[in-house]
């Protein structure tokens, strides 16, 4: 029992630990990446590289004066931000990071929790998310704020449908299952489902990138027009645990992802390379190759989320809703429809 | 009725099938932005890094010292007089017995300032000393905190004794010879050419 909670707060804590240093550093990587698609060096001061960057730009924040506008709600303007940063920690808790592997003789999963529903407890607090910044918004108890949080919580609403669909059509092809860790699995039998839901995929990636807030679909935040968005009246580290939480997303979407179509922590030729290596099934090399492999995908996941925004100018808010609603909502119940065709001639669904 | 003859006829072009799409376009806008990364960056990283520049660049100023390591300068005030943004003041002491090694001639500038926020880097007080005190030279001016910093005193400009500066650069063999002056002797350039004839300096 000792040892089964050990290596739980073991296991949430590396998961923790991740979140955040993956989030730190897409920071820096964002701000490289950019300069480096607009001819620029990007930030290479703080540190060698600049690596350290991202460290200068937390104390920063720790050090900014902290204000409370006297006429928000201040129980709800401090609950919106923890509530933003609660919710992009929790996601993490489903996704399998790599293989079981053996360590000192027990066999140990790389996943906080195998649940059987992961997929809808990772929509479930997908949907909580918004709640922080409707929250945030409203208790700022001003109109940028106020309209900021209102585009964010309808565009979220309104894309959340088609990626649920989208979603419910991967689900058909994995056989039925909720559960993360088998549907990575299955993957590692056969083709990654990127095979099977080609559409499916780009409506998840295009849905992923408006319920993280990503440009082109960052009207939450539209400088031009709302000067902050949602976080216009948040300064100091509330306002950093807004744009690290957007992070965090950035970065489990990715990885959920990877793990939907991508297959996860399984990569092409995998069983052929470990039965060269002389691996055997739980061998912590296995875990970590893997692990190796998935972070990979996650990392070009999250290049290419950046390589979008630096690319793409932001939608029309009315452009936007009729994406979201004429165009995603339609393409993604031709994909169910596809998929119910097509996998009931593969013979994983019977009437 | 027409106006002007730079009118132009709007172009309400439906969008094809192709367009809606979008995703053809926005490959095509992200592949111009990838290839953005493998183009030559034109930063330069100053501290570490220097743009070169030319042979004759003018920058901060150098009050030289002839070869005893005496200051050339005299204070006679034609820098200041010459300078066209009156970024030079000076202030002149005569020289006390024992002090020969330290200044060449009889009168010296006890104080000698350029304000570097004024100075516009023409060259004209180089062009303007008789006694080839001054010069400018291809180092870049600091940056500062304080405006106050800029004014450069005497500590700034005169060159120290066991660091020379070479400015054969800039004193050309024309001016030299126009001014009859001999070439400041540590001067490379200068070794073996004599241009002292009719000089009665």
């Amino acid at each position: 029992m000792l040892t089964f909670i050990i290596y739980k707060l073991i296991i949430c804590v590396a998961v923790f630990g991740l979140s955040l240093a993956v989030a730190a550093y897409s920071t820096l990587w964002e701000r490289k990446l950019s300069a480096l698609l607009q001819d620029r060096v990007g930030p290479d001061r703080a540190g060698p590289f600049g690596l350290l960057q991202p460290l200068a730009d937390g104390g920063k924040m720790f050090f900014k004066e902290e204000i409370i506008p006297n006429v928000s709600n201040k129980f709800l303007f401090i609950l919106g931000p923890s509530l933003v940063m609660l919710t992009a920690l929790m996601t993490g808790a489903v996704i399998p990071w790599a293989k079981d592997a053996y360590v000192a003789g027990k066999l140990y999963s790389m996943q906080i929790t195998d649940i059987n529903i992961g997929i809808l407890y990772l929509f479930g607090v997908v949907s909580v998310g918004v709640y922080g910044i409707m929250i945030g918004g409203w208790a700022s108890n001003n109109k940028y704020a106020l309209l900021g949080s209102m585009r964010a919580s309808s565009q979220m609403i309104s894309y959340e449908i088609a990626m649920g669909i989208a979603v419910i059509a991967l689900i058909i092809t994995s056989g039925g299952t909720l559960s993360l860790r088998e549907i990575v699995e299955q993957q590692d039998a056969g083709f990654a489902n990127i095979v099977w839901q080609p559409l499916g995929f780009i409506i998840f990636f295009v849905c992923a990138l408006a319920e993280t807030n990503r440009a082109p679909f960052d009207l939450p935040e539209c400088e031009a027009e709302l000067v902050g968005g949602y976080h216009t009246e948040y300064s100091s580290m509330k306002l950093g645990l807004f744009l690290f939480a957007e992070y965090i997303n950035m970065f489990i979407s990715s990885a959920v992802m990877a793990a939907f179509y991508f297959g996860g922590y399984n990569f092409p030729f995998a069983h052929e390379l470990y039965d060269a290596m002389g691996l055997a099934d739980g061998s912590k090399w296995i875990a970590l190759i893997g692990f190796g492999a998935y972070f990979t995908k996650i990392f070009l996941f999250i290049s290419v989320f950046m390589w979008i925004r630096w690319t793409l100018p932001r939608f029309r808010y009315d452009q936007l809703m009729n994406l979201g609603w004429r165009i995603l909502l339609p393409l993604s119940l031709l994909n169910l429809a596809i998929t119910v065709v097509v996998e009931f001639f593969r013979g994983h669904i019977t009437f | 009725m027409q106006l002007t003859n730079r009118s132009k006829v709007v172009s309400n072009k439906v969008q094809t099938a192709m367009e809606q799409l979008y995703l053809p376009g926005i490959l095509k806008g992200m592949l111009i932005t990838g290839s953005h990364l493998f183009k030559r960056r034109a930063t330069v990283k100053y501290p570490e890094e220097t743009r070169p520049v030319a042979a004759v660049y003018r920058g901060w100023h150098v009050l030289k010292r002839d070869e005893n390591g005496a200051e050339r300068c005299t204070a006679c005030g034609l820098c200041a007089v010459a300078c066209p943004a009156e970024a030079i003041t000076m202030e002149s002491a005569e020289r006390k017995k024992g002090e020969e090694g330290l200044y060449r001639e009889e009168k010296y500038a006890k104080i000698y300032e350029i304000n570097m926020l004024r100075c516009i880097f023409c060259g004209l007080c180089e062009e303007a000393c008789p006694k080839e005190a001054i010069f400018l030279t291809d180092r870049l001016v600091d940056t500062e905190y304080e405006r106050e910093d800029f004014v450069y005193g005497k500590s700034k400009l005169t060159e120290k004794i066991d660091k020379r500066i070479d400015v054969s650069k800039r004193q050309t063999l024309e001016v030299a010879e126009f001014k009859k002056l001999p070439g400041l002797k540590h001067n490379e350039m200068w070794e073996g050419k004599n241009l002292n004839k009719g000089n009665k300096h």
